[in-house]
């Protein structure tokens, strides 16, 4: 029979979701169930000094919580536990819950929410990354600044004292990003003392949901059970915010007396309330040589991480990781700093700090390009990082690619410098009413979680052999959309030498799948694939060892052998737990080593054509090269490319969240603009595969690479169309004019405006 | 967070003289409800105030595309879907039809009406650039009698027009052009993105060249000013004038004049302005190009 990786496998759930069948949460209905909401903070900033319910509503008929009702510790266990399920006292941000209500009428008690008002003494708020660093007010110790790294190779400022360097420096910004996966978030909950807690809901990390529901209800292992629904998108939204949802519902259960409780976020809540991408700004101060080798690279990475630490700290750590880009550079420091600020807690989002790095070096190589004249392509070709080089972690890079073949695929494929000549030519027509320009990103991603972070979570998968030759994947590795389910079991049914058909992933639920770790960080494939081919290839091993199955198998004699071992010993599971690769050696003091098992390595491609009357950049097309090691399936696989490209020029060009005072103010799908397919342009994918020693099959990660590359790409591209500097994204029409109206300005031409 | 359903009254009368028999009742009590494209927003944001609602879905009186030697005539429950797919409208009012093109997509295109799109007064709607610049003519009905207002007339001031608390919308009059003569519809929707979107400036304009002059010229912009703006202005600075750069500056500068564009959460002040002038610009570059 055929292998199965390789080949475009059919979706495993594809068939249940087009058909309406998949269940997600808001589907699922129970006996006795009844509806949350939750009330939240309106000022940023502040002390609570009461809670007002209005006279004259059925208050008797409506479970109300409070901070003291929870039974146990009112803390959400992540990284640094500073976030309440509930304020008692502080409020730190505007979207914070204070009260929770219930009622089997969901009109009812959506109309009571408006009938609470928590009164707040109002303290000072601050909502930039200087205001944090300033720390006139006090958010996050004595700095506010919630994590800072420093990574440090060679000797930077000796580097710059260098004479005949050519110095150039840039700053860079990004804004917010909503996730805006298609299923807002939900739970239900049923929770009781004595019967423990049980969850469904949206999520991506069944395990971080049960480890925070623990203290928080006093209760151990067995008494808390997480069960994931089909969840309708995640792209990191659905990492942390969850564990708050599934918490709300089970003290509202709790209260209740054990009714199931349905909590569901609509659009404008999920948006306003829950965890955004970081706004961040770099800062670069780059010398090199003047044929355009660097020397050294200086770099100042701060992001907002608002109001609680969650998962900042490691948003930070990819970020200032990747900040220094794929380039070789002896001299290189990376000061990053996560700042608290009264912004609703930033999270993960697809690319985890590091499109923000990204964004500012691919910019600031632009900047470096011109400073000693070279072009776009030169002077990467120049600095690309290849086998035996080191990164700014001083990894020595293991992975055997060719960077600038893979730079070339991409130029050729876009027919990159035929298009710059052309358009030079183009823009120079005065009778023109568009400006045309080609750009280009090169970018790598490490897959997995950073350092030691895999030794750490030690994943476990299993797999369980059924009667005739049917398998199962146990893995708490959650499907949202990418294909979890369908590589799974490619990867397990290669491993068996069974058809695709006959494999099938059990649904995450802690209470019957072991942890393979959370769903994040490109790792669900390199990572925990791995696991799975292990375990599956385990069934195997037992089955021969059993005298069961010879060297060599059909299907036929593989289930065969699994039905007489199961006759005999009841059941057949095999689990396969995490080692890290030999020499993968990190140092979590120092910030240096290997912070990544492998990378997937990229060169992007933007075509844009500005519109001179309405300043809107338009994308023609867009190509898009990487090695993600061996393609499990090159129909999902390609599918990420061009989501994440999707999701990237939204980014670049669309997605702009307006703050007031701490709040986001266009909340709504009118508002908040993502890109529709009349925005996108045709997205070319390619794949140059360096099959990876560790991964099942020689496979990497894809998921958030291809979130990297594309906003700098883009922004290039109006530089060279334009002859605009644009230093953040996004870069709305309205700052594309801007930039025109003041070079035209410069330029001596008259202008009105 | 959803309006409380529960607080929410809705009537759907079977014929118009039974509606206007409600709104004379207890004037201001009832708010009409067409295909609710813009009022199930509200509601389902939370901004609706509960209240009375009439639906007028089922009023035959409000239906209809009618063609007539002068006039084109469109009933107010005329929706987007059936604006793009009417032949006479889709060659002669080219314009409404882009507007019916680029408004929301096809499900809202199926509900949301013409006479909403009007009553709704919002100052980013589509279709009544085109309708100032094709100088329609709107009816009023109450149970007392009906009339005709033009419409560049009918929008006073932000949300403010010119309409009783027991007057409904009924039909749209278009005047119909001498076929004989060359008219050149420029009509600009410059969303937030390509479709599906809010516009942030927008532009429908029309006229002749006559004698190397432009003629009947009628300019209207959206998104640039409390209501939907009739370009007084630059309309007069372009009849009877002979295309040139001074042209083009004077078109530019009257535009400038013209809108009153302010900051909000879709775009800016200083690039409505800039991009009225600019779509001013190319108006006046497409009607003399057409000249020939
Ligand atoms: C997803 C989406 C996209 C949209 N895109 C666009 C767009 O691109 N461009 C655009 O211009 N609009 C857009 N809209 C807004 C809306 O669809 C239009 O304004 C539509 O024309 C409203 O018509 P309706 O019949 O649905 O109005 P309704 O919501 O029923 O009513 C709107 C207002 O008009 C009043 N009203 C309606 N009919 C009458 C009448 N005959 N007499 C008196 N008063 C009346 C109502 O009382 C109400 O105040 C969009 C809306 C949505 C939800």
């Amino acid at each position: 029979m055929g292998r199965t990786v390789g080949t475009s496998a059919p979706r495993k759930e594809g068939v249940d979701k087009v058909t309406g069948a998949a269940r997600y949460v808001d589907d699922l209905v129970m006996d006795g169930m009844i509806h949350g909401v939750t009330v939240r903070s309106r000022v940023a900033h502040g002390r609570i000094t009461g809670i007002r319910f209005d006279p004259g509503f059925p208050w008797d008929e409506i479970v109300v919580v409070t901070a003291a009702d929870i039974p146990g510790r009112n803390m959400v266990t992540m990284i640094e536990e500073d976030q309440p399920f509930l304020a008692a006292d502080l409020i730190k941000h505007p979207e914070e819950p204070v009260v929770l209500l219930a009622h089997a009428d969901r009109d009812l008690v959506i109309e009571a929410a408006k009938h609470v008002h928590i009164e707040v003494e109002e303290l000072p708020a601050i909502f930039s990354i200087d205001d944090g660093l300033a720390a006139d007010v006090r958010l996050f110790k004595d700095d506010n600044v919630l994590k800072r790294f420093l990574i440090e190779k060679g000797d930077v400022d000796a580097a710059f004292a260098e004479p005949g360097l050519v110095v150039v420096e840039g700053e860079y910004e990004t804004g917010a990003q909503e996730q805006l996966y298609l299923e807002a978030m939900g739970m239900i909950a049923v929770a009781a003392p004595g019967k423990g807690v049980t969850v469904w809901g949206s999520l991506q990390c069944p395990y971080y949901v049960h480890k925070a529901l623990k203290p928080l209800f006093g209760l151990g292992d067995g008494e808390v059970r997480v069960i994931q629904a089909v969840t309708g998108g995640g792209f990191g939204g659905k990492e942390e915010y969850p564990s708050l949802i599934a918490g709300h519902a089970a003290l509202l259960s709790w209260k209740a007396g054990g009714v199931p409780v349905k909590v569901i976020y609509d659009r404008a809540e999920d948006m306003v309330a829950t965890t955004k991408r970081h706004p961040s700004r770099t800062r670069i101060r780059t010398a090199v040589k003047p044929d355009g080798e660097l020397v050294a690279m200086d770099v100042v990475f701060d992001i907002d991480g608002g109001a609680y630490a969650t998962l900042s700290a490691v948003v930070l750590s990819r970020g200032a990781i990747h900040a220094a880009g794929p380039y070789r550079c002896p001299n290189s420091r990376i000061h990053a700093r996560a700042v608290a600020t009264n912004h609703p807690p930033h999270g993960a989002f697809r690319g985890f700090g590091a499109p923000q790095s990204c964004f500012a070096y691919e910019r600031h190589m632009e900047r470096v390009a011109e400073a000693v004249g070279l072009s776009s392509v030169a002077i990467r070709r120049k600095n690309l990082l290849g086998p035996g080089d080191l990164t700014a972690t001083s990894q020595v890079v293991e992975d055997q690619i060719d960077f600038p073949a893979l730079l070339d695929q991409a130029l050729e494929a876009s027919d990159f410098e035929a298009k710059r000549a052309a358009f030079a030519k183009h823009n120079a027509d005065p009778a023109s009413h568009t400006r045309k320009g080609i750009g280009v990103a090169t970018f790598y991603h490490g897959g997995g979680f950073t350092g030691s972070g895999e030794v750490h979570l030690a994943s476990v998968v299993g797999v369980e052999a059924l009667r005739g030759g049917r398998a199962r994947v146990l893995a708490a590795s959650t499907e949202i959309g990418q294909g979890t389910n369908t590589i799974f079991s490619q990867i397990a049914s290669d491993a068996l030498g069974v058809p695709y058909e006959w494999v099938e992933v059990a649904a995450p639920d802690t209470g019957r799948v072991p942890n393979s770790g959370p769903t994040v960080a490109s790792r669900t494939c390199m990572v925990v694939g791995k696991l799975v081919q292990d375990a599956a290839g385990a069934v195997v091993t037992t089955l021969r060892k059993a005298g069961l199955l010879g060297e060599e198998h059909t299907p036929e004699q593989l289930a065969a052998a699994v039905d007489s071992y199961l006759e005999r010993f009841g059941e057949l599971r095999t689990f396969s737990q995490y080692k890290p690769p030999a020499g993968i050696v990190w140092d979590d003091k120092t910030y240096r080593g290997a912070a990544y098992a492998a990378y997937g390595w990229a060169a992007y491609v933007a075509e844009v054509e500005v519109d001179l009357v309405t300043y809107e950049p338009h994308l023609r097309g867009f190509w898009a090269v990487q090695d993600i090691g061996t393609v499990i399936n090159p129909l999902l696989a390609a599918g990420q490319v061009e989501g994440g490209v999707t999701q990237a020029i939204g980014w670049a060009l669309f997605e702009e969240v307006r703050w007031r005072e701490g709040r986001m103010i266009n909340n709504q799908l009118t508002n908040y603009i993502i890109p529709t397919a009349a925005d996108v342009p045709p997205i070319h994918v390619a794949f140059a595969p360096v099959p990876f020693a560790h991964g099942p099959s020689g496979a990497k990660g894809v998921g958030e690479l291809p979130m990297d590359g594309p906003a700098p790409a883009i922004v290039n591209a109006i530089e060279d169309a334009l002859g605009i500097d644009v230093r953040r994204v996004p870069a709305l029409p309205e700052v594309v004019m801007e930039a025109v109206l003041a070079k035209r300005a410069a330029a001596g031409e008259v202008q009105h405006v | 967070m959803r309006s409380y359903l529960p607080a929410f009254a809705c009537k759907a009368p079977a014929s118009l003289d039974e509606a206007l028999v409600t709104l004379a009742s207890e004037p201001g009590k009832w708010t009409p409800l067409a295909g609710g494209t813009d009022l199930m927003v509200l509601f389902e944001s939370g901004k609706l105030p509960p209240g009375h609602f009439l639906s007028l879905w089922k009023l035959p009186e409000l239906r209809g595309i009618e063609v007539t030697d002068d006039a084109i005539t469109l009933g107010a429950l005329t929706t987007y879907a059936e604006v793009r797919e009417h032949a006479t409208v889709a060659f002669e009012l080219p314009m409404l039809a882009a507007a019916a093109r680029e408004s929301g997509a096809i499900a809202i295109q199926g509900r949301g009406t013409l006479g909403g799109n009007i009553m709704n007064a919002s100052p980013a709607a589509d279709s009544p650039p085109a309708l100032v610049a094709y100088d329609a003519e709107i009816e009023l009905v109450r149970a007392s009698g009906a009339r005709w207002v033009r419409y560049r007339d009918f929008h006073t001031g932000y949300k403010v027009m010119d309409r009783a608390p027991d007057e409904i919308l009924r039909r749209i009059r278009i005047p119909r052009r001498d076929p004989g003569q060359h008219w050149v519809h420029f009509y600009r929707k410059v969303g937030t993105r390509r479709f599906q979107a809010i516009t942030k400036v927008g532009i429908a304009a029309i006229g002749r060249v006559e004698g190397g002059v432009a003629r009947d010229v009628r300019v209207a912009f959206t998104s640039v000013a409390p209501t939907v703006l009739a370009a007084a202005r630059t309309e007069a600075a372009l009849e009877g004038q002979a295309f040139g750069p001074g042209l083009v500056a004077a078109a530019r500068a009257a535009t400038r004049a013209d809108v009153t564009p302010i900051d909000d959460i879709r775009s800016t002040e200083r690039y409505r302005h800039q991009v009225a002038e600019n779509l001013a610009d190319s108006f006046v570059h497409a009607l003399f190009a057409q000249k020939a």
